[in-house]
C-alpha cells in the first residue's frame, strides 16, 4: 500500500497506514472515525465528498472544563428543563459531507435531538437532551468523529450575540415602496388628459405620499444621522448632499402635491434610497467565517486546573485565578499567565506568541510567560501575575487597540463630497439669484430642481460597488480583507514593513543538512527508528528526510524531555539530541537550531535546522521595493541578518529583538511620514499590525489562527502582494473614472433643472439610468483588472 | 367608477401582506445563512438502515464508558 491515500481524510498513508474493511486508512484515528461511521448507517459521508475526513486529534482531558456548570451556563444558549442549546464553532467543516453527518449527530447519541449547521459560519447549533448526555460529551463526540469544536475564552465573554438585519429590513421597505410608488406615477409620466385619471390623480399622488414616508424616516434615516454627525464635526461627508437631496425631494414633492402643481418626485426619492441601500448592502458582505478582531482571548483556555492546597484538583476559570495559586498544565494546553515553573520540565512552543514553531526548554525554577503551549508532559507552575497583567495581554491595554481606523480614514468618496457639496450649492444659489431678477415665480422650482438632480446617488454608488467587487476578487486569490475601506488605505501606503519568523519564513518545511560523519545504513536505520517513536517536532522533522526504508524493532527507547531520545537495537545505540546529551562540547552556534547525533557513544555529526523562506521572498521584496520604502522587524536574534541581505534588496531596515511594544512603536515613528503597510502573523505583532494604517496577518490556516488585522492572507499567496497593491490602486482610479461619468450625468441634468424644466419624468429615467451605468461600469472594469492577477 | 377604490385597497393589501411575509421570514432567521440550506435540500434519506439496532447499542455504551 505504498502509494494509496486514506479512505477517510485522503492523507498519504505511508508507512503508518491501517488497512480495515478492505480500506486504507492513514491512522487509527481515522479508521476509528470510519468504524463509528459505519457502523451507524452513516458511511453515505464517503459517498457524497470522497476522502473528506479530518483526522481526529487527542482530546480527552483537555475539555474537564465543561464539568464546571458555571462555565457550561455562560457556553449554552438555552437551558431548561433538561433540554439544552449551543452554538459551536468548528473550523473543520469544510464540504457537503461535513453538512450532512454533523446533521446526523442524531443518529450517533440519540440525545442529540436536533443539529443544524451554518455552513458559511462554521458553526453548528445543536439541541441536545441533557438526561446522561452533557456539553463535555457532545465535545468529546464532535471531537472524535474529526469535527473538534473550538472553544476559547471569547466565546465565554460573548454575550447573547444579535445579528443586525437592520440593513435587509431597510431595503426591503425602500425596494417595496419603490416598486408601488413607480406603478402608481405610472400613468402620469405621459399626462395623458383623461378623464378618470384626472378624477383620481389626487388618490394616487397620497397613496405615493404614504410609501413614501417610510422609506424617507425609516430607510433613509441613516443618510440623516450620518450627515448630521459629519456637519457636527464640520466636515462635508458624501451623506450631505445625499440627505440634502432626500430631504428637498420628500418637502418639494409633498408642497407639489398639496398645492397641486404636479405629481411629485416620489418615484426618484424612494428609488434612490433603494440604489443607495443597495450599494450598501453590496459593500456589506464580509467573511462571516473569519474573525478580524481576534485577541488573546480567542486562543487562551476557558479554565485550568487548579491545585487546590490539599493537593486536589479543581477546574477554575481563568479570570479567577490569582498570583500564587499553584496551576496545572498539560500536554498540549496553552499558559494562561506568566509563572514560575515548579515541577516538571517545560517544552514550551511560543509560534502563536512569535511566531517561532521550534520550541523551548525551561528548568524548574524559570519563567514563563503567558501564551506559550506546552508540549511535553504536564507541569506545575506558580501564578505570578494575573491573566490581564501578564506580559502578553497586557499590549491590549494600549490605546491602539480600541482605535478605529475607519473613521480617522478619509475615504475618497467623502473628499469628494465636500467639493461636491459646495460645488452643487453654489449653482443652486447663482441660478436662484439669476431667476429672482428674471422670473421670480420659478425661483424655487429652480433652486428645489438642482439639489435634486444634484443629489449624487451614482457617486455614492461607485465605491461601494467598485470595492465590494474587489473585495470578492481577492477574497478568491485567498486575500480577506475585513472591509472595503482597506482597499482605499491599502493604495495610499509608501511603506512595507515584514515580521520576519513565521511571515518571511515558513513553519511546515525546515531546511535540514548534515554535518560530520557519513552515517553507515545500519546506522540510519536505527537513527529512524529510534526517532519514530518521539513525538517531539524536531525528530517528527527529521524522521521525513531520512531515507531508509528498513523498520526494526527496538530493544530499548528512552525519551529525556527536554534532552534527547536514545535507542537500543541488540548491541547498538543511538542518541539523538542537544550537544551536552550526546556529549560533545556546546558549540557557539545561537543562530539556528542543532541537533546531535551519536552511534555507540561516539559523535558522530550534527543535523542543521534552518529556517526556510518562503517561496518567491526574493521577488516581493525587489518588486516592492522600486515603489516602497521595506522594513523587516523581529523578535529573533539578528542571527539571520546574513541571510536575509542576500535575498532583500540593499536599503531594507532591519531591526531585531523587538519587542510586541518595540514593534508598535516603530510603526507609530514611521507614521509620522509615512503611511504603513504591516505584514506580520504572531501574537506579538497585533500591536503593529493595529498601529498600522494596514495591517495583513498571514496565516497557515484561515481558519485558525490570526491576530487582529485589516487583512488576512494565505501563506500560498504571499507572492502576490504587490499585485494586490496594485490592484487596489486601480480600484481607486476606477472610482475616479465613475465619478466623471456620473458628472456627465449630472451637467446634463443640471442643465434642465436650471432652466427650469425639470419634469419628474426626466429624474425619474435620469436618476436609475446613472446609477445602473455606474453598476456596469465598476463592475466590468474590476473584473477586467481582476482577471489580469490569475497568472 | 369607484370600483377603483375597492381595487386599490386589494392590491395594497395583497402587497402589505407579501410585505409583512418578508419581514417574518427575516426576522425568524431565514436570510442569515443562504449557503447551506442550498446544500441540504440535495440530501435524501441516505442513513443505511441495516444492523443499525444492534451495532447502535453497541455504540452507545461504547460512549458512555468513554465519557465517564
Amino acid at each position: 500500500m505504498a502509494d494509496s491515500t486514506c479512505y477517510h481524510c485522503g492523507d498519504e498513508c505511508g508507512k503508518n497506514g491501517v488497512r480495515f474493511d478492505d480500506k486504507d486508512f492513514c491512522c487509527n484515528g481515522c479508521k476509528t472515525v470510519y468504524e463509528i461511521f459505519t457502523s451507524n448507517g452513516l458511511s453515505t459521508y464517503y459517498e457524497i465528498e470522497a476522502k473528506a475526513g479530518t483526522t481526529p486529534s487527542e482530546i480527552r482531558k483537555k475539555y474537564d472544563f465543561l464539568d464546571n456548570q458555571e462555565i457550561v451556563e455562560r457556553l449554552v444558549e438555552f437551558n431548561e428543563e433538561g433540554v439544552q442549546v449551543v452554538s459551536l464553532s468548528i473550523p473543520t467543516i469544510h464540504c457537503s459531507s461535513c453538512i450532512w453527518v454533523l446533521e446526523n449527530l442524531n443518529r450517533l447519541h440519540p440525545a442529540v435531538t436536533v443539529s443544524q449547521v451554518d455552513f458559511p459560519k462554521k458553526t453548528i447549533r445543536v439541541t441536545y437532551k441533557t438526561q446522561d448526555f452533557s456539553l463535555k460529551a457532545l465535545v468529546l463526540l464532535l471531537g472524535s468523529i474529526g469535527y473538534e469544536p473550538y472553544i476559547s475564552l471569547e466565546e465565554y465573554n460573548k454575550k447573547g450575540n444579535k445579528v443586525d438585519r437592520s440593513l435587509i429590513y431597510k431595503l426591503g421597505v425602500a425596494g417595496f415602496a419603490f416598486g408601488n410608488v413607480m406603478l402608481f406615477s405610472f400613468p402620469e409620466y405621459f399626462e395623458v388628459e383623461e378623464f378618470w385619471l384626472e378624477q383620481y390623480k389626487v388618490v394616487f399622488r397620497w397613496l405615493m405620499f404614504a410609501f413614501s414616508l417610510p422609506v424617507v424616516f425609516y430607510a433613509g434615516q441613516d443618510y440623516f444621522i450620518s450627515a448630521y454627525k459629519g456637519i457636527r464635526s464640520k466636515l462635508l461627508n458624501i451623506d450631505v448632499p445625499i440627505a440634502l437631496g432626500i430631504l428637498t425631494l420628500f418637502v418639494r414633492s409633498t408642497v407639489d402635491i398639496v398645492l397641486d402643481l404636479g405629481s411629485g418626485f416620489f418615484d426618484s426619492l424612494t428609488g434612490l434610497v433603494f440604489f443607495l441601500l443597495l450599494g450598501k448592502f453590496f459593500q456589506q458582505r464580509t467573511y462571516a467565517y473569519l474573525s478580524f478582531e481576534r485577541d488573546y482571548k480567542s486562543y487562551f483556555p476557558i479554565a485550568v486546573t487548579r491545585l487546590k492546597k490539599n493537593g486536589e484538583e479543581e477546574n477554575v476559570q481563568i479570570y479567577n485565578i490569582d498570583v500564587g495559586d499553584r496551576i496545572l498544565i498539560r500536554s498540549h494546553e496553552i499558559i494562561p499567565v506568566d509563572s514560575i515553573l515548579i515541577k516538571g520540565t517545560a517544552e514550551i512552543d511560543y509560534s502563536f506568541v512569535t511566531g517561532e514553531s521550534e520550541a523551548v526548554f525551561r528548568e524548574s525554577g524559570e519563567k514563563l510567560f503567558a501564551g506559550g503551549k506546552q508540549l511535553g508532559d504536564v507541569l506545575e507552575v506558580e501564578v505570578l501575575k494575573t491573566v490581564s497583567q501578564s506580559y502578553l495581554t497586557q499590549l491590549w491595554g494600549n490605546s491602539v487597540f480600541s482605535k478605529d481606523k475607519v473613521s480617522h480614514f478619509q475615504s475618497l468618496t467623502d473628499s469628494i463630497g465636500k467639493r461636491f457639496t459646495i460645488a452643487v450649492l453654489t449653482i443652486a444659489t447663482l441660478a436662484t439669484i439669476y431667476w429672482l431678477v428674471y422670473d421670480s415665480s420659478m425661483a424655487l422650482n429652480v433652486f428645489t430642481s438642482v439639489l435634486i438632480i444634484a443629489c449624487p446617488c451614482a457617486i455614492a454608488l461607485a465605491a461601494p460597488f467598485t470595492l465590494g467587487n474587489m473585495l470578492r476578487i481577492f477574497g478568491k486569490h485567498k486575500f480577506y480583507l475585513k472591509n472595503s475601506n482597506v482597499i482605499e488605505r491599502l493604495s495610499k501606503i509608501d511603506t512595507a514593513i515584514f515580521d520576519k519568523t513565521g511571515t518571511l519564513t515558513t513553519n511546515q518545511k525546515d531546511a535540514i543538512y548534515y554535518e560530520g560523519m557519513e552515517l553507515t545504513a545500519q546506522e540510519t536505520a536505527l537513527l529512524k527508528t529510534t526517532l519514530r517513536a518521539s513525538n517531539h517536532p524536531l525528530s517528527r522533522s527529521l524522521y521525513h528526510i531520512l531515507k531508509s526504508n528498513e523498520i526494526m524493532t527496538l530493544d530499548e527507547f528512552q525519551e529525556h524531555t527536554g534532552k534527547g531520545i536514545e535507542g537500543r537495537v541488540k548491541q547498538h545505540t543511538i542518541k539523538v539530541g542537544s550537544a551536552a546529551y550526546v556529549g560533545k562540547e556546546q558549540s557557539n552556534s545561537l543562530t539556528s537550531t542543532v541537533v546531535y547525533v551519536s552511534a555507540d557513544e561516539d559523535v558522530k555529526g550534527r543535523f542543521v535546522f534552518k529556517n526556510t523562506y518562503r517561496d518567491g521572498i526574493g521577488d516581493i521584496f525587489e518588486e516592492l521595493g522600486k515603489d516602497y520604502a521595506l522594513g523587516i522587524l523581529s523578535g529573533d536574534n539578528d542571527g539571520e541578518r546574513g541571510q536575509l541581505q542576500k535575498v532583500l534588496p540593499e536599503k531594507t531596515a532591519m531591526l531585531f529583538n523587538q519587542r510586541p511594544e518595540d514593534k508598535l512603536d516603530y510603526i507609530q515613528e514611521l507614521q509620522k511620514e509615512h503611511r504603513v503597510l504591516m505584514v506580520g502573523d504572531g501574537l506579538n505583532d497585533a500591536g503593529a499590525l493595529a498601529q498600522s494604517d494596514v495591517g495583513v496577518a498571514v496565516s497557515e490556516n484561515i481558519n485558525v489562527f490570526s491576530p487582529a488585522c485589516d487583512a488576512i492572507l494565505d501563506a500560498s499567496k504571499l507572492t502576490l502582494l504587490p499585485d494586490f497593491i496594485r490592484l487596489s490602486k486601480k480600484s481607486v482610479q476606477i472610482i475616479k473614472m465613475s465619478f466623471l461619468l456620473s458628472l456627465c450625468y449630472n451637467i446634463i441634468g443640471l442643465y434642465f433643472a436650471v432652466t427650469g424644466q425639470l419634469q419628474p419624468v426626466i429624474a425619474a429615467i435620469l436618476m436609475p439610468l446613472s446609477s445602473i451605468s455606474i453598476v456596469v461600469f465598476t463592475t466590468v472594469a474590476t473584473n477586467f483588472f481582476g482577471k489580469k492577477l490569475k497568472k | 367608477m369607484s370600483v377603483i377604490y375597492v381595487l386599490l385597497a386589494i392590491s395594497i393589501t395583497v402587497a402589505v401582506a407579501f410585505f409583512a411575509a418578508f419581514v417574518l421570514s427575516v426576522k425568524s432567521g431565514q436570510y442569515d445563512d443562504t449557503y447551506t440550506p442550498s446544500v441540504r435540500m440535495l440530501f435524501e434519506d441516505e442513513v443505511v438502515k441495516d444492523e443499525k439496532k444492534s451495532t447502535k447499542n453497541n455504540q452507545k455504551s461504547n460512549k458512555n464508558s468513554t465519557n465517564q
